[in-house]
């Protein structure tokens, strides 16, 4: 195909033309770097039209790391038994909740693990018990895989386990657990996991009772570039059913200490993946860097791909930090490299409202 | 076509127009580049430069590098590596020292040695000649890339004789060509504040120039994010150039972002990923007669160094076993990278790896 075609389809994307999935793959595999990245800061520009780029002031708390999953990519967990098991206690996660909104943490991002042994009693307890001490928290908890690992230990349907977490006060839902949304992958990296469907189901469910959530997709591991396509395809077309994602993160599988050997993502495979997803998405509104894994300097750079969040000040990070990376930013760091490249930082809410300090109390 | 729309919205079309000739720009034009807000925009200028030059294709080097020395009596504002004759953590590697780093690696298909130091108050040319003889005898074919000017002014100094005799002798010993650091920025001004020891920057491309017409061909630096602005880049990039018009011998430039950690510079915020892309963005535009640009993973990191390949820079340098300089001063990145991890990094950029020597000459043994 042609310069020429490809810049005719990134002309009529930037434009607001939903891409087929042909599109994207030609997009994709054949796009110059730096044309797709223009085109994705149109879209961007089009969407966010006032240069503000978002993030949040959080902590990602990890209530336990003990896991029947056994997910290949992992380097965080422990199995039932293993030594470095654990699940924290109200007091230690009291703490950890006091010490981030000491620092100015307006939400929690609560994860954990499939804990054999922890039915819905526990994890009513430990939301009642956050409401109850911290009311204007917001708990951002429990991924999809979450939800039907208690479904299943609490012979419940996902629907009542989220009605139930709802009413001791989650707020709303990560988009973890997505990885890869195709099957066949999921068998390969996670076989325990969740299918395509159930994650995308339960994000369905969640945002038909009011729950907002987040998508992610985790790649360059052992997925087909179609593969990565027909993730974004299978949110776009939940986000077109059920309205609920506020945002997309996308990052790349960091393979050390992991059950699954893979050559290390480049920058450049990250930076064309976040701006076809601008591209692709054209419903889900906003998009996020993933420093975390990719470091500030490509974080920045990312504002230049689609990107108008840069996520969270993750006060606290273990899962990526188990891979042995280690990137960790302040919020003044991140504040300062999103005024150098020329936009205006602003602390948000989850559900992307801007928090004004002159009314904060 | 929306590039060209971009382009034009940001006075860009002119200097496209240019690179596109392979045109010299102006320094104003170089000023444009600096304050456009896109830094993407100037990435695809610089690439399309790069383009022309090296295509897809994207070098490297298997390389040892070996510091010699850390005692220095320059006292360089910037330098986290340098100590005093006798104070903590000073060092100095005998002949014996280099002779066994290089047995070392001896069965590693190495094509290039890097080969610098500090300004040691008493070590003597013999020293230098007769670590560049022993490593020519254990590894014949290697391109010995030694010593900047810097350091060849000290030699000179302390033996009493000219740099042209200095570079002379050295060429002799086995010399093939001269690493290109100490340019730090040419500036007066902002070299009296970060090095007022070091020769002056006219003296540095004095003596680059010297070794071109020896015949002896040199790489080129510059230290940027420090006190310097915009413009003082920019200058110190046009002196370059106009020094290769002449002399001609400068084969790659490279652009070291400064690195703030343990220095006496230590109140300066490092410049941020964009700033650096686009100084080396920038740089590929304005050096129209200087064949590779590098991106010196060690200073900018893995993920940095890759994204830089898109920005102008064609080399990713290379292998590097026991860089010192770089990590002294807080640089996080690996001490080593195999063939197979460069090669692989070069691909999943989407781009052709090369292995090179030196001199830039594409050698066989890359993988396939």
């Amino acid at each position: 195909m042609s310069r020429d075609t490809v810049r005719d389809i990134l002309c009529e994307s930037r434009n607001g033309k939903r891409l087929s999935r042909d599109q994207a793959m030609t997009l994709y595999t054949q796009a110059e770097l730096h044309d797709l990245a223009q085109a994705a800061k149109a879209v961007r520009h089009r969407l966010h039209p006032d240069s503000v780029v978002t993030y949040v002031v959080d902590r990602n708390i990890n209530y336990s790391n003990i896991c029947v999953c056994g997910c290949r990519f992992c380097a965080f967990y422990r199995a039932p038994g293993q030594k470095g098991g654990y699940v924290l206690d109200s007091l230690e996660l009291t703490t950890k909740i006091r010490e981030a909104m000491a620092l100015g943490a307006t939400q929690i991002l609560l994860q954990g693990s499939h804990h054999p042994d922890l039915n819905i009693d526990f994890y009513i307890q430990m939301l009642t018990a956050i409401s109850d001490q911290f009311p204007d928290l917001h708990v951002h908890g429990f991924s999809p895989p979450e939800i039907m690992h208690i479904a299943s230990v609490s012979g419940l349907s996902p629907s009542q386990v989220l009605d139930r977490l709802i009413a001791a006060g989650l707020a709303s839902i990560p988009g973890g657990g997505a990885e890869i949304l195709v099957d066949r992958i999921r068998q390969e990296i996670a076989p325990n996991k969740c299918s395509a469907r159930e994650w995308l189901d339960v994000m369905g469910l969640a945002h038909n009772k009011g729950l907002l959530t987040t998508a992610t997709m985790m790649f360059g591991h052992v997925e087909t570039l179609e593969d990565r396509v027909d993730h974004l395809l299978a949110v776009r077309e939940q986000q077109d059913r059920s309205r609920g994602f506020t945002a997309f993160i996308p990052w790349t599988f960091q393979p050390d200490n992991t059950a699954l050997s893979a050559r290390k993502a480049t920058s450049i495979e990250y930076l064309r993946l976040l701006a076809l997803s601008r591209l692709v998405l054209d419903n889900v509104p906003n998009l996020q860097v993933s420093w975390v894994t990719m470091g500030a300097k490509i974080g920045q750079l990312g504002l230049f791909f689609g990107a108008n969040d840069f996520g969270s000040t993750m006060i606290e990070e273990n899962v990526v930090a188990a891979s042995g990376v280690s990137f960790r930013m302040s919020q003044e760091q991140i504040q300062r490299v999103i005024k150098r490249a020329g936009f205006e930082p602003k602390q948000r809410r989850m559900n992307y409202s801007l928090i004004s300090y002159e009314t904060k109390s | 076509m929306p590039l060209h729309q971009a382009l034009r919205q940001h006075n860009l079309s002119g200097i496209a127009e240019k690179v596109e000739a392979g045109e010299r720009l102006s320094l104003s034009d170089g000023q444009l580049l600096f304050d456009c807000p896109d830094p993407v925009l100037i990435g695809s200028l610089a690439h399309t430069a790069r383009v022309k030059r090296h295509g897809q294709k994207t070098s490297y080097v298997l390389n040892q590098q070996i510091n010699y020395t850390n005692i220095c009596i320059n006292q360089c504002r910037f330098c986290s590596y340098h100590r005093k004759k006798g104070q903590d953590h000073a060092f100095e590697l005998s002949l014996e020292d280099i002779k066994q780093k290089i047995q070392a690696r001896a069965r590693m298909p190495i094509t290039e040695v890097h080969i610098v130091g500090g300004c040691h108050p008493d070590l003597g040319l013999d020293y230098y000649q007769e670590a560049l003889s022993t490593i020519r005898s254990l590894r014949p074919d290697v391109v010995l890339k030694c010593f900047t000017p810097v350091e060849i002014e000290h030699f000179a100094r302390l033996e009493g004789i000219s740099t042209h005799d200095v570079l002379l002798r050295l060429r002799q010993a086995g010399l093939d060509m001269m690493a290109g650091g100490g340019a730090e920025i040419f500036a007066p001004r902002i070299r009296e504040k970060i090095c007022p020891e070091k020769i002056s920057g006219q003296r540095w491309l004095e003596i680059s120039g010297q070794a071109h017409g020896l015949g002896l061909r040199t790489n080129c630096t510059m230290l940027f994010g420090h006190l310097e602005d915009v413009s003082d880049r920019l200058e110190h990039l046009d002196l370059l150039r106009t020094q290769q018009d002449t002399t001609g011998g400068f084969v790659c430039f490279i652009p070291l972002p400064f690195q703030t950690k343990n220095n006496r510079l230590s109140g300066i915020t490092t410049l941020t990923g964009i700033e650096e892309l686009k100084t080396i963005a920038v740089s590929r535009l304005m050096l129209d007669n200087i064949p590779h640009i590098k991106s010196y993973w060690v200073m900018l990191g893995l993920k940095q160094a890759q994204a830089a390949m898109f920005f102008g820079a064609n080399d990713l340098d290379g292998t590097v076993v026991e860089e010192k300089i770089g990590h002294m001063a807080g640089a996080d990145s690996p001490q080593i990278l195999t063939r197979w991890e460069l090669e692989e990094m070069i691909k999943g950029c989407g781009l052709i790896p090369v292995e090179r020597n030196g001199f830039f000459t594409p050698v066989q043994g890359g993988l396939q």
